[in-house]
């Protein structure tokens, strides 16, 4: 074997690097060094991201092409780093709290491990190291989000995703025996590409695809497999509530992607192209349905991300490059808006216990700086210009009609219709903050240092994102790159 | 060129506002006041460097065979949302550009010394400065646009920081309806003018004033001779277009905002609403002007509105007692100037001078006109009213104002040797060479502009001392406010002796300027007998006025209620299209547009209330509605296809 392959995969060993050390740290330290747990792991993780991305890549396939390495992973990686990094700063204050004292080490590496799980979905051209990677990212987060032990609420969480992954890696797996048995043995994606444009539409590979849409569908939560998130989300720390919503998804999206295009690309036009327009339109519908209802913030942003990952999959039925742009660009987009939403939910948690959305009334006048970061969000989130949400969806819905076909110009209206939806409720929130006569809820007080400074990476990521288009253009020129790997089945 | 001091120049005045627009606040007003002049003050040399390089270094990249280079000293892609519709973000530096950058630089260094003194009392000191800031970036990027989406994004923005200033003292309800006024009349314009853009892109695939420019033959066949309504799309294009130059320049009939827009800081008045913005108009057709030649019906159009508007402005001017209504309307008048030369340009008259000279009076004109908005100022400053009014006989107490402001004055009116008297003959000369008729018209207007200066000018400091300065004597303004008065009257005296001709022409190689004795010796006449009759009038207390004015007393009001303008608009807007149609449409949105959207909130709500069973809590259904979704789908599939 040539271990000269493993220097393709510096993120992973980057990673897996900080988790180690993390590790020691933690193991070896004194219960007083411990503190300084969180913010160790913060700036290896900074510094990591940096090196990471600065390491660059050089297109590459290794094991066999299980794994590759290229400019459009990296950036993907890169985009999750942001957001992990963002993550990692607003856990410091909880983590911080006493009952934490034995366990703070484990929640970072934990985080790290789900990560590196999450690398590997992104980078695997393969079957096998694809399912290594979605597993590795999810038994963790299992522990992750059981990890308010003393919380009814939390074990029940745990208890639930668990339940729903377990059921759902076990759809994943029929579909995937489906799949070996289709390619005739192998489970490359390229195999099973090129399987799926010499062979016929038949039944097996309806199955198939199904069954492996389901799957991976739970980790987007696409409805229908989208039940466990709202208790889930509720349930857990909202730590790990945001790192879900956002870093899980993102990866997950990726895979979906490069699974749909790159191994069943063939049977687009005749199936999955159709699945996935009906699931996206229920997703976005029923995503908003249930988060017009909600009182609870987490609960609401649930069912809200929900509805927003119906808007990311319209870059995988875009089934193109400018998609694949877009959709990076979507992720991008939605870990500032996403965690910025959090970012404020959890300051006010940790500092009153407060969730529900009437505790927001009047928060303009206690906290305005709060209630700025939350409004700033919620517009983000709802796709008003000039904030970097608007451009996401614009540059989303543009990939999604280049194909000038007339059933996606109907799929982008619905979407659009449903944006409009979509403002409804997040206007609510920005109503009961700015609007509201009411006296405040939530007392006066300053938030913590590191609470503020992952505010502000997310304010100034909404303001600036959308309007700096070197970001856009770089995606778009690393996936054009990319193109003719995905589209090897095109010949 | 090097793209740093350009960046730079752009740069500065955007982190100024940002500076004191947030650090504003824990700012002291000495502190913020020193950093926007400083950051005004650096801007200033930037832009003179770039300039006096571009025209001056003889480097073979800004002046080849004698032809002054157009370059792009950096083109970014911005927002790119098709192939075709790909909007830059660049700088153009051009002759044209470059004169704007040294224009716009120093007017704005001066107005940002002078409100030093000007605004020391009023609150929000700061705010004023950030504004101001935000202004100067503005229009500098606007001057330097590659293209003209991006000119249109920095027209908008020239907009804004103009609204925000004229409503700076935002308790007076005056100027926040002056503000919205000046922002409604302009926007709407802009309308127009987004519509010709976007018809002119439609038909040559792109922004870019160089790809336009260079090749207007191109641009013409490009609309592959397709009409509306009788006329062809490039000029509904290049009419449209104007259209926005009419909005910003205060042309009839969308002149009304101007006057109004005098409710702001006198020092705005100077920068904003004399010298730069609102001469904006008439840079976009210069610096669409190769396409403009190909549409003689657009430069007509352009002509025609410029002489009506100079008229009606200067009739308007005479009857005012506003001093700085008065200078408002000069600004109108003296705009319309600028557009009619341009209107009649063409290559084959005197090397296209009316361009050159549209140029030369633009320059001259901000200089003069900036000298007598702040001379105003430090009038206004000394007793506390706008109106001739409560001044008179001021000359012995505010000497400094008093000779830099008749500086201003005999500019203005086009006496030798000052800066007006070369920029307006070579408009003239190029009128006359057009058509008499335009020549004739605009001497008459020369003629004018010499009398309401005067009046203007003997009523403030001649006429009979006002009893009140016994009780509050006016003097002088502090240093602050005089230094700028002294070096723009000095500019005023020395700047018509700049080889205008040299520097700034439509096809950018040199033109020799010579005076047209003919036309010389008219205009000084014409505008000697003005200023002998304004003379002859005011200059001391007599009852010749007043019975003039009672001799004509419909006349005198009308011109003094300008022509009933703003009350047709008020009849239009309130009675016409509030009343008819703006009634109906609130019903169709009431009951129709509301109605709907009632609806669907309802079917939503409904919707919401029906499938929330779906999220029931227990894991069991959970995993049975995802394994019968998992099934629906692939039986869907199975159906629809096999």
């Amino acid at each position: 074997m040539d271990y000269s392959q493993f220097s393709a995969m510096i993120p992973e060993l980057i990673v897996l690097g900080i988790f180690i050390l993390v590790f020691l740290y933690d193991t070896f330290a004194g219960s007083g060094a411990r503190k300084a747990d969180g913010i160790l792991t913060t700036v290896l993780f900074g510094l990591g991201t940096v090196a990471i991305f600065f390491a660059g890549t050089v297109p590459q396939e290794c094991f066999g092409g299980m794994y590759v390495s290229n400019s459009i992973t990296l950036a993907l990686k890169s985009i999750l780093n942001i957001g992990v990094f963002i993550v990692l700063i607003q856990s410091l204050k909880w983590t911080d709290s006493d009952d934490m004292t034995l366990r703070r080490g484990e929640f970072y590496e934990l985080l790290l491990a789900t990560l590196f799980g999450m690398y590997l979905m992104i980078s695997a051209r393969h079957f096998l190291l694809f399912v290594i990677g979605l597993e590795t990212a999810s038994l963790p987060l299992a522990a992750l989000i059981a990890f308010n032990k003393k919380h009814y609420e939390s074990t029940e969480a745990a208890a639930k995703y668990i339940m729903t992954a377990v059921f759902s890696s076990a759809v994943l797996m029929m579909g995937l025996s489906f799949v070996y048995g289709l390619s005739g043995g192998s489970l490359y994606y390229n195999d099973v590409a090129a399987a799926v444009a010499g062979g016929e539409m038949s039944g097996m590979l309806i199955v198939a695809l199904t069954f492996v849409l389901a799957g991976i569908g739970f980790k987007l939560s696409l409805v229908p497999f989208h039940l466990w998130t709202a208790d889930v989300y509720q349930g857990a720390p909202t730590s790990v509530t945001s790192y879900l919503s956002v870093i899980s998804k993102g990866s997950a999206a990726f895979a979906f992607f490069v699974i749909f295009v790159q191994a069943f690309g063939a049977a687009y036009p005749e199936a999955w192209e159709w699945m996935l327009y009906g699931i996206i339109i229920i997703t976005i519908t029923v995503g908003n349905l249930f988060a017009i209802r909600q009182k609870n913030m987490k609960r609401f942003m649930a069912f809200s991300s929900v509805s927003q990952a119906g808007y990311i999959m319209l870059g995988v039925i875009a089934a193109n490059s400018i998609g694949m742009a877009s959709m990076l660009f979507y992720i991008l987009v939605y870990i500032f808006s996403n965690l910025g939403a959090f970012g404020v939910i959890q300051a006010i948690e940790n500092q009153s216990g407060k969730l529900s959305m009437g505790d927001y009334r009047g928060l303009h006048k206690s906290n305005p700086w709060l209630a700025f970061a939350m409004t700033l969000a919620m517009f983000s989130l709802a796709g008003i210009p000039p904030f970097a949400g608007f451009f996401s969806k614009i540059l989303i819905f543009t990939s999604v009609t280049a194909s000038n076909s007339m059933a996606l110009y109907m799929l982008v209206l619905i979407a659009l219709i449903n944006t409009i939806i979509s403002l409804y409720y997040y206007l609510l929130v920005v109503k009961a903050m700015w609007i509201s006569p009411e006296e405040p809820v939530v007392p006066q007080f300053r938030s913590a240092l590191s609470e503020r400074v992952g505010l502000w990476i997310c304010v100034a990521g909404i303001v600036f994102i959308g309007l700096l288009s070197p970001i856009y253009q770089l995606l778009t020129d690393a996936s054009v790159a990319d193109a003719a790997q995905l589209f090897a089945w095109l010949g | 060129m090097d793209i740093t001091l350009p960046i730079l120049i752009l740069a500065i005045p955007i982190s100024m506002f940002l500076i004191l627009g947030i650090g504003g606040v824990k700012m002291s007003r000495k502190t913020a006041g020193v950093l926007g002049i400083l950051g005004m003050g650096t801007t200033l040399t930037l832009a003179y460097t770039v300039a006096f390089t571009y025209f001056f270094s003889g480097d073979p990249a800004f002046i080849v065979d004698g032809v002054r280079q157009q370059l792009q000293v950096f083109d970014v892609t911005w927002l790119a949302f098709t192939d075709t519709l790909v909007v830059h973000l660049g700088f153009l530096l051009d002759p044209i550009s470059a004169m704007m950058l040294v224009v716009i630089t120093t007017i704005s260094f001066m107005v940002h010394l002078y409100s030093w003194g000007y605004m020391e009392h009023e609150p929000g000191f700061q705010r004023y400065y950030s504004f101001l800031s935000l202004f100067s970036f503005s229009m500098l990027g606007l001057v330097v646009a590659t293209n003209i989406f991006q000119m249109y994004i920095f027209w908008e923005l020239v907009g804004v920081s103009s609204y925000l200033l004229i409503g700076f003292f935002y308790k007076l309800p005056s100027a926040v309806s002056a503000s919205k006024k000046a922002f409604i009349v302009t926007r709407f314009a802009d309308l127009g003018f987004l519509i010709g853009i976007l018809l002119l892109s439609f038909y040559t695939d792109t922004f870019n004033f160089m790809e336009l420019t260079h090749n207007p033959e191109g641009v013409l066949a490009s609309t592959g001779g397709a009409t509306f309504m009788g006329a062809s799309v490039l000029t509904w294009a290049l009419v449209l277009i104007y259209v926005g130059g009419m909005g910003k320049s205060a042309m009839m009939p969308l002149h009304i905002w101007l006057p109004d827009a005098m409710e702001g800081p006198t020092p705005v008045s100077a920068l904003i609403h004399a010298a730069t913005m609102v001469v904006a108009g008439v840079y976009l057709v210069a610096r669409m002007f190769p396409v403009y030649l190909m549409e003689e019906t657009a430069l007509l159009f352009i002509t025609c509105v410029g002489a009506i508007t100079a008229f009606y402005a200067a009739v308007v001017a005479c009857c005012q007692i506003d001093i700085k209504r008065i200078l408002a309307f000069s600004t109108i008048s003296q705009i319309a100037f600028m557009m009619v030369a341009l209107g009649v340009t063409r290559p084959g008259l005197h090397d296209g001078m009316g361009y050159m000279s549209s140029m030369f009076h633009l320059f001259t004109h901000a200089m003069f006109k900036a000298l007598l908005f702040l001379g105003a100022g430090a009038l206004i400053h000394a007793v506390h009213s706008n109106n001739y009014t409560e001044m008179g006989g001021l000359r012995k107490y505010m000497p400094i104002t008093h000779w830099t402001f008749l500086i201003g004055c005999l500019a203005i009116a086009g006496i030798w040797p000052f800066a007006g008297f070369f920029s307006k003959d070579e408009m003239l000369t190029a009128m006359f060479a057009n058509n008499w008729i335009w020549g004739a018209w605009m001497t008459m207007v020369a003629g004018l502009t010499a009398f309401y200066m005067f009046r203007m000018y003997f009523m403030v400091f001649w006429w009979e001392e006002n009893p009140h300065y016994k009780e509050h004597k006016p003097h002088d303004a502090p240093w602050q406010m005089s230094v700028p008065l002294i070096f723009l009257a000095a500019v005023s005296c020395v700047s018509g002796f700049i080889p205008f001709g040299e520097l700034v022409t439509w096809n950018r190689l040199p033109y020799h300027i010579h005076i047209d004795p003919q036309v010389a010796t008219t205009s000084l006449i014409i505008a000697a007998f003005g200023i002998g009759l304004a003379a002859w009038l005011f200059m001391k207390r007599n009852h010749k006025p007043a019975a003039m004015k009672n001799a004509m007393p419909g006349l005198w009001k009308a011109a003094n209620r300008r022509f009933y303008w703003d009350e047709f608009y008020m009849f239009v807007t309130h009675k016409i299209i509030f009343n008819i149609f703006c009634r109906s449409i609130a019903w169709f949105d009431r009951h129709v547009i509301d109605a709907t959207m009632d609806g669907f909130a309802k079917v939503t709500q409904k919707t919401s209330v029906a499938v929330k069973g779906m999220q029931s809590g227990s894991i069991q259904a959970y995993v049975v509605w995802y394994f019968l979704g998992a099934v629906a789908v692939a039986a869907i599939t199975w159906i629809c296809l096999l």
